[in-house]
């Protein structure tokens, strides 16, 4: 099975679509590490590095998209969501502008490098400004997918993607549409709804939980913003228990997303999976072990789901 | 340029400014004194220096601005309305619930506003961003920016004076309006910007130092900003706050307040008669 990074998805993706002059590509001097690289090779004339002020790129990008440009703006999650929100929430979001940015190194799975660099709260972030389309891709093919759609769409898009290369999870004719969960595997007692690096665990859960008698349908989310309710009020319905997983803080991100759209159509129990405090240095797996990002966590917090119906 | 020329910009300058205080004491909230002395500036851009058109205002060739100190929309939406862009009228709705004249520039909704701005430091970037766009495509429109004195204190606005220098951004001029008063007193006691020129040329910047209510030093400057080549320019224009209204002058209260009904009445009786006295030299 292919392994890949969803950012190195993203810079191929970016020389894949990127043929159009219109597109604008700008980096805070990380394109090595962001993959946009590979579209400053293919397209050197329209690659901007912007040197190390992510709150001065994105207002370019703004004044570049005011004039018709379709612009990625890069950097990693921490400095794109984090320290660049106001221009983001101001420059782009209120005037609803055709900016995409492109946050790669988001989540616990940044490793090493440790707290300062381990974004945690971007989908929160992302989701509280009006308008903007949050995406987080779980494989290559989604990733690759993730960025088309963000260039069909027009106005402002946040797609989230991992250092870690990461397993497919979706099949080879996977149909991509945004806004649209996917239903990766049926199940009657307890829905696992996962985005990005927990896809995988979830499916991995389903299988420990088949062992023990449990039916546990997996969607797989990578819109999180607009949330396919419609899918989540059905998975309500018919399991009547849900846990979701993310690389995420366990405030504001696909958890709260999840219980507000559960809340308003078919109240059902919902155990969140997430970062409950600061990240730290470390090997990803042992992050993941130390942090429930795992499918061992994700299968008993099922049967606690069930527990409570 | 020439006397009667002069004559008519100031004239169209002080009705900039009547403009400005009927938004704000329509509103009974805004920024008097920045949108006062800023008000030639607008007059000579709209009038005689920006190729616009009001009725294409999304013409992708044309000259924009971009009022970095969004604050003072007061006067922009002064200059845009009576330039043609929105009815005069429209101008008391400002700030109201249901108007388009949002309290600070809505590029959205309000016809010639050319970027939303109001959070300092952004539009200038933001001008920047269409300035690369307009190099970009080989367009030989220009893009103007005014910044506050006060607003040089925004970090981000040396992010991008490093980047329009880095890029040799020649089709972007920066105005900064120094009239030396932020909202809570002197630049110089809040936190020092000075010295403004300086700063912009070791940044590699054309710096041009004038007066912004002399309207042959505003023209020169910006005539000797379109000639230089491979580096944008910075216009520094020593400037009265509240110009024009003599208990609004250089005082820096009148930055956010709203005058009562009786100041506002002896404000545009100021004006009247600033006006009077223009048109009887014409």
């Amino acid at each position: 099975m292919a392994k890949r990074a969803t950012r190195e998805s993203y810079g191929a993706a970016l020389v894949q679509y990127g043929a159009d002059e219109n597109i604008i590509v700008l980096d805070a001097d990380l394109s090595k590490s962001t993959k946009t690289e590979l579209f400053k090779k293919a397209y050197p004339e329209r690659f901007i590095n912007m040197g190390i002020a992510e709150g001065n790129m994105m207002s370019v990008a703004a004044g570049l998209a005011a004039c018709g440009k379709t612009v990625f703006a890069s950097s990693f999650a921490m400095f794109a969501a984090g320290r660049a929100f106001e221009q983001i929430r101001n420059s782009i979001g209120y005037p609803g502008l055709n900016v995409k940015i492109g946050a790669t190194h988001a989540g616990i799975s940044v490793g090493e490098d440790g707290a300062t660099h381990q974004c945690l709260e971007d989908i929160a972030l992302m989701r509280s400004i009006p308008n903007m389309v949050v995406l987080n891709p779980a494989d290559d093919i989604e990733a690759m997918e993730c960025v088309r759609a963000a260039i069909e769409h027009d106005g402002p898009v946040y797609m989230r993607f991992g250092r870690l290369a990461v397993e497919d999870v979706n099949p080879a004719d996977y149909k991509f549409e945004l806004g649209k969960g996917v239903t990766l595997a049926e199940g009657t007692d307890v829905t696992l709804v996962a985005t990005g690096l927990m896809v995988g665990e979830a499916l991995k859960a389903r299988e420990m939980l088949s062992q023990e008698g449990i039916s546990a349908r997996v969607i797989n989310i990578h819109t999180i913003k607009p949330l396919d309710e419609e899918l989540i009020a059905k998975a309500a319905r018919e399991t009547g228990a849900i846990v979701t997983a993310e690389e995420h803080y366990i405030m504001g991100g696909l958890g709260s997303a999840v219980c507000e759209a559960v809340c308003k159509a078919c109240p059902v129990p919902v155990k969140i999976i997430g970062t409950d405090r600061f990240g730290q240095s470390g090997k990803p797996a042992e992050l993941f072990e130390e942090y429930g990002l795992t499918a061992a966590n994700i299968a008993v917090q099922a049967k606690e789901a069930i527990q409570l119906k | 340029m020439e006397n009667k020329r002069k004559t008519e910009l100031a004239i169209l300058a002080n009705k900039i400014r009547k403009h400005a205080l009927t938004a704000v004491y329509s509103a009974k909230s805004g920024h008097p004194g920045g949108s006062l002395s800023i008000a030639d500036l607008l007059a000579l851009l709209y009038f005689e220096e920006l190729r616009i058109d009001p009725k294409n205002p999304k013409d992708p060739n044309r000259d924009r601005l971009v009022l970095s100190k969004g604050h003072t929309a007061p006067a922009l939406y002064g200059a845009l309305a009576e330039r043609g862009y929105f009815p005069v009228e429209d101008i008391p709705t400002f700030r109201k619930f249901g108007s388009y004249l949002q309290g600070h520039p809505d590029m959205k909704h309000v016809p010639g506003v050319d970027m939303s701005t109001g959070s300092l430091g952004q539009g200038v970037s933001a001008a920047g961003g269409m300035a690369l766009a307009g190099k970009l495509d080989n367009k030989d429109y220009r893009v103007y920016t005014i910044l506050g004195d006060g607003e040089l204190e925004e970090g981000q606005v040396w992010e991008q004076a490093m980047f329009a220098a880095h890029y040799k951004l020649d089709n972007l001029t920066a105005f900064v309006d120094f009239n030396g008063l932020q909202i809570d007193g002197d630049v110089r006691q809040v936190m020092n910007p000075l010295p403004i020129d300086k700063k912009f040329e070791a940044f590699g910047w054309h710096v041009i130092t004038v007066s912004a209510h002399d309207f042959d030093e505003l023209e020169q400057a910006i005539a000797e900003a379109k000639a230089t080549k491979g580096k944008p320019t910075a216009v520094v224009m020593h400037s009265v706050k509240g110009k024009n209204v003599s208990f609004m002058e250089n005082n820096a209260a009148w930055h956010g307040a709203a005058p009562n009904q009786e100041q506002y009445e002896q404000a545009i009786a100021e004006l009247d008669a600033k006006i009077k006295e223009l048109e009887a030299a014409i």
